[in-house]
């Protein structure tokens, strides 16, 4: 058995990683899979940079963060697996729903926009505080979604709304005490506070962008060059592990999976409410597992519109670089996994579920894309930061 | 020139730890310690403060809310960095196994910062020392008390005095080469199954 460290933090994201170990698809590739729980993303890159972890949970952005430099300490970081779409969405505080005009579906990110920027106006010509809303990170899914949702409603986040980074666990708390009147996180902490009558769904991630990326998983780049057969292993256990975890008829046994003291904590119930909710974390249909490059790029895109990176060519493809679709193609598609041929697609382009080209197998992609109707063309990237950049303005 | 004393910010949610790290830091001279144990007002601490270093250990959850802080800047006047700097990779190696993390301000001179984390290295490690040793005392009485139970046990069952009891269960563990604590738990465990008396219960 080959040893391999992997460190998550508990979301139920993390269940690829968890199940590939519980459910033996680890162990049928020879891997002896071990895992640590973290508390923080800080504390994963440190210790993944001291050789504490081979490869990790990570958001999906962080490998772009790494390798751009805008971290701490800037290990070259490679994603070549996501570890499933979706699964975040946007709580508020009840007194905050009460005061919304809220949409009646879910799935309407513009109405619910529509509804907060006529009381952030109406709060700022009463002198009111800003609305404060809770991330987990600067670099995450969560922050640009959040972001992207409120400026395509004519919202500036940077001004209108105040913004702090909280860990996931204790958002809900946050949010009953007061301290905050909305965040975006991972499930399960929507639900959490759902059920506990705390806090109100007002969106989600999916609905914001269509079959989005959350987290990937991060393995350190000397790691990979070094051990390329195992992280081969690595990638084959992982996929059948997703193919496992979005299989329905599983969600049981993986929410009892989730729930034990060294994994997630929770109960049961509440782990596999989240994993039928609305926040829809998908771990594997339409191949939820792949890197694609666009979704680096957007990613890229975002940290260039909120100042985070300055635009030049050279970080444009160290941010595609960080995820490595050749990787996974060179690995699953000889065993006959629907791989996509293209390493990058126009996010947006595709309104409903359409077969595209995957080899042999057959493949169905989308809907992807954005709320409000706008394209994103990796290939027309220096266009869409300088109009989003002009949309500012 | 003379640069002025630098202020430390200790973060640590464990008020003993946190006690022992700022004890260190006295007695090495550094006049201007902080000790925050609890995490809400932060940002207003370290806008008051502004600390040229900020110490956080690693098992604090907030760390991520503490570098957005710093980054935003806008609590600080100066950049921050992590550790001493990012080439000396022997004592940021070190402060994570002992599981202490520091934010540095710019400018502050490379001596003092090493001589300020490796303090806060060696009392981590002492304390997590301490923290085992404890565990170690605890795992002790604990075991010492089933032992005694079982003794007990023994005695009220096969009416031997406490000696013989003792002998019992020793022998017993020497002949399976167990721990005795671990023969007196099975003893316990299969008293209670087959419906002993409540104190019997483990």
């Amino acid at each position: 058995m080959k040893l391999v460290t992997a460190s998550f933090l508990p979301l139920l994201d993390a269940s690829i990683l968890i199940a590939a170990r519980e459910k033996g698809f680890a162990e049928g590739e020879g891997i002896d899979l071990r895992l640590s729980r973290e508390v923080s993303w800080a504390n994963v890159r440190d210790r993944m940079a001291i050789g504490h972890f081979d490869v990790a949970h990570m958001l999906a952005p962080m490998p772009l963060a790494s390798n751009l430099g805008l971290t701490p300490i800037s290990e070259r970081i490679i994603a070549p697996m996501a570890l499933g779409s979706g699964g975040n969405a946007v709580t508020v505080s009840k007194a905050l729903s009460e005061a919304l005009d809220l949409p009646v579906s879910l799935d309407d990110p513009a109405e619910a926009g529509r509804s907060l920027r006529r009381l952030i106006a109406a709060r700022q010509s009463n002198g009111d505080a800003p609305l404060r809303f809770g991330v987990v990170h600067p670099h995450s899914s969560h922050f640009f979604e959040l972001r992207y949702w409120l400026a395509a409603c004519g919202i500036d986040p940077e001004t209108e709304i105040d913004t702090i980074v909280l860990p996931p666990p204790y958002m809900a708390d946050a949010l009953k005490r007061g301290t905050i009147d909305g965040y975006c996180v991972g499930e399960p902490y929507n639900t959490a506070a759902l059920e506990a009558g705390d806090g109100v769904l007002l969106t989600t991630k999916n609905a914001i962008w269509r079959n989005s990326p959350e987290k990937v998983l991060g393995v350190r780049e000397d790691w990979a060059d070094d051990n390329p057969e195992m992280l081969g292993d690595l990638l084959r256990a992982l996929y059948r592990s997703a193919e496992w975890c979005g299989t329905v008829a599983n969600r049981r046994e993986l929410a009892t999976i989730l729930s034990s003291g060294q994994y997630l904590n929770a109960s049961a119930e509440l782990l596999e409410a989240a994993l039928a909710g609305p926040a829809g974390f998908e771990p594997f249909a339409h191949v939820a597992t792949y890197p694609w490059q666009s979704h680096a790029l957007w990613f890229y895109s975002q940290m260039v519109r909120w100042g985070q990176v300055e635009h030049t060519v050279e970080h444009a493809s160290t941010a595609s670089r960080s995820f490595r679709p050749d990787i996974y193609r060179d690995v699953l598609a000889p065993t006959g996994a629907p791989v996509p041929s293209a390493n990058a697609k126009v996010e947006g382009a595709l309104l409903e579920p359409t077969p595209v080209g995957a080899g042999q197998a057959r493949l169905i992609l989308g809907p992807d894309g954005f709320f409000d109707g706008r394209i994103f063309d990796p290939e027309a990237l220096d266009r869409y930061i300088s109009e989003q950049r002009r949309a500012r303005n | 020139m003379n640069s002025p004393e630098p202020s430390v910010l200790v973060v640590d949610t464990n008020p003993a730890r946190a006690a022992i790290i700022e004890e260190g830091l006295r007695a090495e001279g550094y006049g201007r310690v902080t000790l925050v144990v609890e995490m809400h007002g932060l940002a207003g601490h370290i806008a008051a403060l502004e600390p040229d270093v900020i110490v956080m250990d690693l098992g604090n959850p907030n760390r991520d809310m503490l570098e957005s802080m710093l980054q935003l800047a806008r609590a600080i006047r100066k950049p921050i960095a992590m550790f001493v700097d990012k080439s000396d990779r022997e004592s940021m190696e070190r402060a994570i196994e002992a599981g202490v993390s520091a934010y540095v301000v710019d400018g502050l001179r490379a001596d003092r910062v090493r001589s300020i984390m490796e303090m806060a290295i060696s009392r981590f490690n002492a304390f997590s020392r301490l923290e085992r040793e404890l565990e170690n005392a605890k795992g002790a009485l604990a075991a010492r008390a089933t032992i005694d139970k079982a003794k007990r046990l023994i005695m009220k069952t096969r009416g031997m005095d406490e000696t013989e009891a003792y002998n019992l269960l020793r022998k017993t563990a020497m002949n399976q080469n167990r721990k005795m604590v671990d023969v007196a738990e099975s003893l316990l465990m299969s008293a209670s199954l087959l419906g002993g008396d409540e104190e019997n219960t483990p």
